[in-house]
């Protein structure tokens, strides 16, 4: 069995990486999922959320939009729309889009169709906040 | 010499507009390696939307997704074309078009109407007045983005469900090479369940989460969104490239003329100094005779 997974990330701009790893942790759209070496075939739909992955002692964060999720003998596969690295994030600009967002939300009510469209944003904008931070933090 | 003066003005103007040919050219080789990249690079989503999609559609449960029902009682077709805005670039535009027409033609008794949506506003321009255009999106094309491809899919989409029409085609031109472009037909809708290549996975069973249809029902319209995003960029690589020969032909074509007409004109000026020096040395001689 090999001891590391491959994992490779597109998006329909570009091939993000492709990289071997040990570890791999995702939000699936059932919740928060961990895949090591060896697991068995799965393939699930990725919701916005985090996406951290450990090779070496190292790990690295990125913030992922809609995406699907794929392993197979120990092959990562995770085809995603947008995909941003940690350390690509704009912390600054994230907090605005998080603000603007929240703000756009207390006036609206959740009957109205603008609603759902913020919820996302801000759903985004909080992730990238918390990924962006974890990289800060290192 | 009036006429000398008319030609020495046509030469200038020549070399004008062959200085913005081979500008335009310029701009459309930088331009047209941007747009390559993008295509080599939107290559991998593709190609593993589509395993993914294999994958789901090998193991298909019993009723099948809406998008790929196949509805048989007098179809309508959409037509889906993918032009550019601008023009100049050779037969690009003007070939896709009638290409479009002759599918019309030929089909004509298979389907029981048309409806066209066009990409860009050189297609649009071309068959406003011949065919029914539905919608048509002008400035998407200069810039593909993914958010594009996925509005117009998500309106394509919509309008099967709703039965507007029963088949779906995409026209666009397919990249090649810089030199050559490839007019593509590809059916959008319905979607047929992909030939899988691969033999059936030996008995290694698969965990979907959530369940297998979720997943296609998911799956599927984000395949149309690709596909009209892959067209999109293609087209506009096919686009640069058409350009960049039809420019590269009008510098060679202007080069050409202004040697022809260089000739001309210093014919006319070696005319204009012989009748000169006849006339003069006929006054001469006319004084000394």
């Amino acid at each position: 069995m090999a001891e590391k997974l491959l994992m490779d990330l597109v998006t329909p701009y570009r091939k993000v990486l492709s990289v071997e790893v040990d570890e791999i942790t995702a939000t699936g759209s059932l919740g928060e999922f961990g895949v090591l070496p060896g697991h068995a075939p799965f393939l699930t739909s990725l919701k916005i959320g985090e996406l951290s992955y450990r090779h070496g002692g190292i790990t690295d964060h990125l913030a992922l939009n809609w995406g699907y999720f794929e392993v197979e003998d120990d092959k990562v596969t995770i085809l995603v729309e947008t995909a941003e690295l940690a350390d690509e994030i704009d912390l600054v600009r994230a907090r605005a889009a998080l603000t603007r967002a929240e703000e756009a939300m207390r006036k609206l009510l959740p009957e109205d169709k603008e609603f759902r469209k913020y919820e996302l944003a801000l759903e985004r904008a909080l992730i990238r906040v918390q990924v962006a931070a974890k990289a800060a933090r290192k | 010499m009036a006429n000398l003066k008319s030609i020495k003005k046509r030469i200038v103007s020549v070399k004008s507009t062959r200085q913005i040919t081979k500008a335009m050219k310029m701009v459309s080789a930088a331009k047209l390696r941007r747009a390559q990249d993008n295509v080599v690079a939107a290559r991998p989503y593709a190609r593993k939307l589509r395993e993914v999609m294999e994958r789901l559609a090998q193991s298909q449960e019993s009723d099948p997704h809406p998008l790929m029902v196949r509805r048989e009682i007098s179809p309508r077709a959409l037509i889906v074309l993918v032009t550019s805005d601008r023009g100049l670039c050779g037969g690009f535009n003007a070939n896709i078009s009638k290409a479009t027409e002759r599918f019309i033609k030929e089909h004509r008794d298979d389907y029981s109407a048309f409806t066209i949506t066009t990409i860009g506003r050189k297609g649009f321009d071309f068959l406003k007045n011949r065919q029914k255009i539905e919608k048509n999106y002008v400035g998407v094309i200069s810039k593909p983005t993914y958010q594009a491809a996925a509005l117009i899919a998500q309106e394509v989409i919509q309008g099967f469900i709703a039965e507007e029409y029963d088949d779906v085609f995409l026209f666009y031109n397919a990249f090649r090479s810089v030199m050559s472009q490839d007019i593509t037909c590809e059916q959008l809708l319905p979607i047929s369940a992909p030939e899988s290549n691969e033999e059936v996975e030996n008995g290694v069973e698969y965990i979907y989460e959530p369940t297998k249809g979720e997943l296609l029902g998911e799956l599927l319209p984000k395949s149309i969104e690709v596909a009209i995003f892959k067209a999109m960029l293609e087209s506009v690589a096919s686009e640069h490239g058409a350009r960049m020969t039809a420019m590269d032909s009008a510098s060679k074509n202007a080069t050409e003329m202004i040697g022809k007409l260089t000739l001309i004109y210093n014919r006319a000026r070696q005319a204009a100094i012989t009748t000169e020096l006849t006339e003069i040395i006929s006054g001469a001689e006319s004084i000394n005779g």
